[in-house]
């Protein structure tokens, strides 16, 4: 308990945590997140609905406006319903869990696949090198939202039309990780060329211990930096990139709306006033991805003694 | 300028026709926009709304229904029975010229009829009497019925005329092959007598017609339109705000959310009125077993009692009024008002009733439900996908869990002729305006000739031989009632859930005169502009 204590407070005395400190944007960014985050993981409890179970809505609450009763059925909903009579609050907690779920899911894909490559391009050399750059170069000359729709589409073609609903959280995952996972090898190839030419390296190598414990024991820990400042951008971009597939129509199914989803159904009626099934979905999006993204350039400057 | 003048000049002194185009030159380019595109440009590949739409402006039949819905000549200039009651006569038009010149004969005539009766043709359930088309001469084609078949020219109004010679140069005898991903020359290529001729075409980007200057039918029709460039838009909102931004002069659907603000406009109008047809959904009742559900060894869809349990589930009223914002008309049978065959008592849809629909769910042994996917198309119908995801929750009620796979039509609409759906949506209009049409292709069995839209799988052999004999029976009494007994059956089987008719809304610039058609088919050679 005692070391627990200790490392604690030497994590609380770290430059990291004064720097943190004396940030009033990192302050403000995390604790958006942390209530946006808190409503996600929490929305099976506190959700006022269930948007998810079909059986439970009913058609004739469409299109209530927030804080005023239906004209049907007289109930009133804090931020109105949607076009299927779904609680529009409710819906945004549960399409929260799906866009976080999704981003952070993306990104630990991404970062473990581009840190295990890179590791062994930059590690290795040579062939590897060759060849796992070149697939990295060609890669980044495409639009990582493009290769995203492409990894989709075809596996949305390879999975069975009954198992789609259930594989789509998945596909969109595995689709948004394989398109970014290039930025994590690129950086993490580049860091461990640097380190493993340092004397701790050759004296590991003398100790005659093997390629994969240097690489994972030795070079990781010491290149983990920059991957966790790409991690979090990557993870304000990865929640993106699953509302832009959503909102194109290609990511969650219908019936089970994310954030995207819902921007997408709102911009119909848009035209005729009925602005909140639009406005709330797409404030909420902006707040999580303005709040990550701040924070991980925050993050970026913390860690960089350049800028201290 | 001055050479715009003396040129007009010397045309209009050369003849009395160009003269006709010279007065009417104000150049009126036609920028029309609707949810979805044609399927194809092969005028007897598929039998669908948007499809025969465009083919209309390019092709012609020979009669055709005008914009309020009535027949009219078109290559044909006038038809009767002949002595013989199974022998139908037409007279073509003369001095009729193709697209590419060649001119228009009993020889084009005989073969575009022989060729939609072919087995890959979309068409050939309309001609499913059909027994026989002879030339008689260069300008008069009879057709003969297997009995006497006094509805025939009905079922002719989608029936184009292409160019004996052309197709047949090209390859394209038979008609394209939809259902086996099939291609010929005509699914790119146009060669019509219709008023306007293709310059260019992007499936579902953009296509762009001229007016035709040899056509038929100058002085009968204004033919004031002399481009049209058809751009297919499927968002809603992108489509409406073309036309409020003036992007666009035409769009036959007018979102129902934005019918206020597109009437409201300064120099936008709205025209609305009843569509001929009937939006549904169809199940799988034939197969012992079906792979989209998730019960083995057996299809609760065979069962009435889930399908009748299923009608009961569906509330069409919330459907009218909250997704159609009360644009539409719900309906228990899948015919509109419009069509022979139809009858207040046809139409009576139940209350919705949950507890009496999981009883009977029950008593056929779901009293857990089921799971099953439903095949939904996302740009053919007015809010097609809201219509079903809104079924997806009114079905979960009664235990029936829906997996929603909505897509566009193109990749929908195989899924159903293909029979590799178990529950699907579908809408069908009915261009003769009598039920036999709709009993040749969702009632009668699948086989050569007819039921190739029968996603049902009912096969009823008592009901077959009635809907194969309405063609030849000419006592109009005996033939309703063979109707109504049809009629009868399918609704008792519960063949399909019935939704709603839909109400067109046309939205235009203030300036256009265009009446809506009930069939949803502007036929812009009657498209006036008053300025």
């Amino acid at each position: 308990m005692a070391s627990f204590n200790q490392r604690l407070q030497t994590a609380l005395d770290s430059d990291l945590a004064f720097a943190f400190k004396r940030s009033p944007v990192a302050m403000t960014a995390t604790t958006i997140f942390a209530l946006l985050a808190i409503a996600a993981v929490l929305a099976p409890l506190i959700a006022p609905y269930n948007p998810f179970d079909p059986a439970t809505l009913n058609l004739m609450n469409g299109f209530t406006p927030p804080m005023e009763a239906n004209e049907f059925t007289g109930q009133t909903f804090t931020l109105g319903t949607d076009d299927q009579g779904r609680d529009v609050l409710s819906t945004i907690m549960y399409g929260l869990r799906i866009s976080l779920f999704v981003g952070v899911a993306a990104v630990l894909f991404a970062a473990v696949l581009g840190v295990t490559l890179g590791l062994l391009a930059g590690y290795f050399g040579g062939w590897v090198d060759t060849v796992v750059m070149r697939i990295a170069d060609v890669q980044i000359t495409f639009p990582s939202i493009l290769i995203a729709m492409l990894i989709f589409g075809v596996a949305k073609g390879l999975t069975p039309v009954e198992a789609r609903d259930e594989m789509a959280i998945w596909v969109l995952i595995l689709s948004i990780g394989l398109s970014e996972w290039v930025y994590y090898a690129r950086t993490v190839r580049g860091a461990t060329m640097v380190e493993k030419s340092k004397e701790y390296v050759a004296a590991a190598r003398l100790a005659n211990r093997s390629p994969l414990a240097i690489m994972f024991g030795h070079v990781l820990p010491n290149v983990m930096g920059p991957v966790l400042v790409l991690g979090t951008i990557g993870l304000a971009l990865a929640i993106i990139a699953e509302a832009t597939l959503s909102y194109l129509g290609v990511g969650a199914p219908p019936t089970q709306p994310s954030l995207g989803t819902l921007i997408r159904v709102g911009q119909d009626y848009l035209f005729n006033g009925e602005w909140w099934i639009l406005f709330f979905p797409a404030v909420t999006l902006l707040a999580l991805a303005l709040s990550v993204n701040l924070l991980g350039d925050w993050l970026r400057d913390a860690l960089n003694p350049r800028l201290r | 300028m001055t050479s715009t003048l003396t040129s007009r000049l010397a045309i209009a002194a050369l003849t009395a026709s160009f003269a006709v185009v010279t007065t009417s030159v104000e150049a009126e380019t036609l920028r029309w926009a609707r949810a979805g595109d044609s399927l194809t440009l092969d005028p007897h590949a598929q039998n669908e709304g948007p499809t025969h739409t465009l083919a209309h402006q390019i092709y012609e039949g020979l009669l055709q229904r005008d914009m309020a819905g009535e027949i009219i000549p078109a290559l044909a200039t006038d038809w009767a029975v002949t002595d013989d009651p199974k022998v139908w006569r037409f007279n073509l038009r003369q001095g009729v010229k193709f697209h590419g010149g060649e001119e228009f004969t009993a020889d084009d005539a005989v073969f575009s009829l022989k060729r939609a009766m072919k087995p890959t043709s979309a068409m050939k359930e309309l001609l499913a009497s059909v027994a026989d088309v002879r030339k008689v001469d260069d300008y008069t084609v009879d057709i003969e019925t297997v009995g006497p078949n006094p509805l025939l020219p009905n079922n002719l109004t989608n029936m184009f005329m292409v160019d004996e010679g052309w197709t047949t140069a090209n390859d394209a005898v038979e008609p394209q092959d939809v259902a086996n991903g099939g291609e010929n020359y005509l699914v790119r290529n146009t060669n019509g007598t219709g008023a306007f001729m293709m310059v260019s075409r992007a499936p579902d980007e953009k296509t762009v017609l001229k007016a035709n200057p040899d056509y038929w039918g100058k002085g009968e029709f204004p033919l004031e339109v002399t481009e049209i460039i058809y751009t297919p838009i499927q968002n809603s909102a992108t489509r409406v705000a073309a036309l409020l931004s003036g992007e666009v002069d035409f769009i036959q659907d007018v979102p129902v959310q934005d019918l206020e603000r597109a009437d409201a406009q300064e120099g936008l109008k709205v025209v609305k009125a009843p569509q001929n047809r009937t939006i549904f959904f169809g199940m799988n009742m034939g197969d012992s077993d079906i792979t989209a559900d998730n019960v083995e060894g057996k299809n609760p869809l065979a069962d009435v009692r889930v399908r009748k349990a299923m009608n009961m589930a569906i509330n069409r009223e919330a459907i009218q009024k909250v997704v159609m914002r009360g644009q539409s008309d719900p309906t228990g049978v899948i015919i509109p008002p419009f069509v022979n065959g139809w009858t207040a008592e046809l139409a009576a849809y139940p209350t919705p009733d949950i507890a009496a629909a999981k009883a009977m769910m029950a008593d056929a042994g779901y009293a857990d439900g089921f799971a099953i996917r439903l095949d939904c198309p996302n740009d053919r119908y007015i809010n097609d996908e809201a219509i079903c995801q809104a079924a997806v929750g009114m079905l979960g009620q009664i235990g029936v869990t829906v997996n929603l796979n909505a897509q566009p039509k193109a990749q929908h609409f195989p899924l159903i002729k293909n029979k590799e759906t178990d529950f699907y949506m579908l809408g069908w209009g009915v261009p003769p305006f009598d039920s036999e049409y709709v009993f040749n292709f969702l009632v009668h069995s699948t086989t050569d000739k007819y039921g190739s839209w029968n996603g049902t799988r009912y096969s009823n052999a008592e009901i077959d031989a009635l809907v194969v004999s309405l063609a030849t029976e000419t006592d109009t009494e005996k033939r309703n009632l063979a109707i109504n007994k049809i009629w009868e059956t399918v609704q008792s089987e519960q063949l399909y859930l019935p939704i709603h008719n839909q109400i067109l809304n046309w939205g235009m610039k203030d300036n256009i005169n265009f009446d809506v058609q009930p069939e949803d088919q502007p036929h812009f050679k009657f498209m006036t502009f008053s300025n």
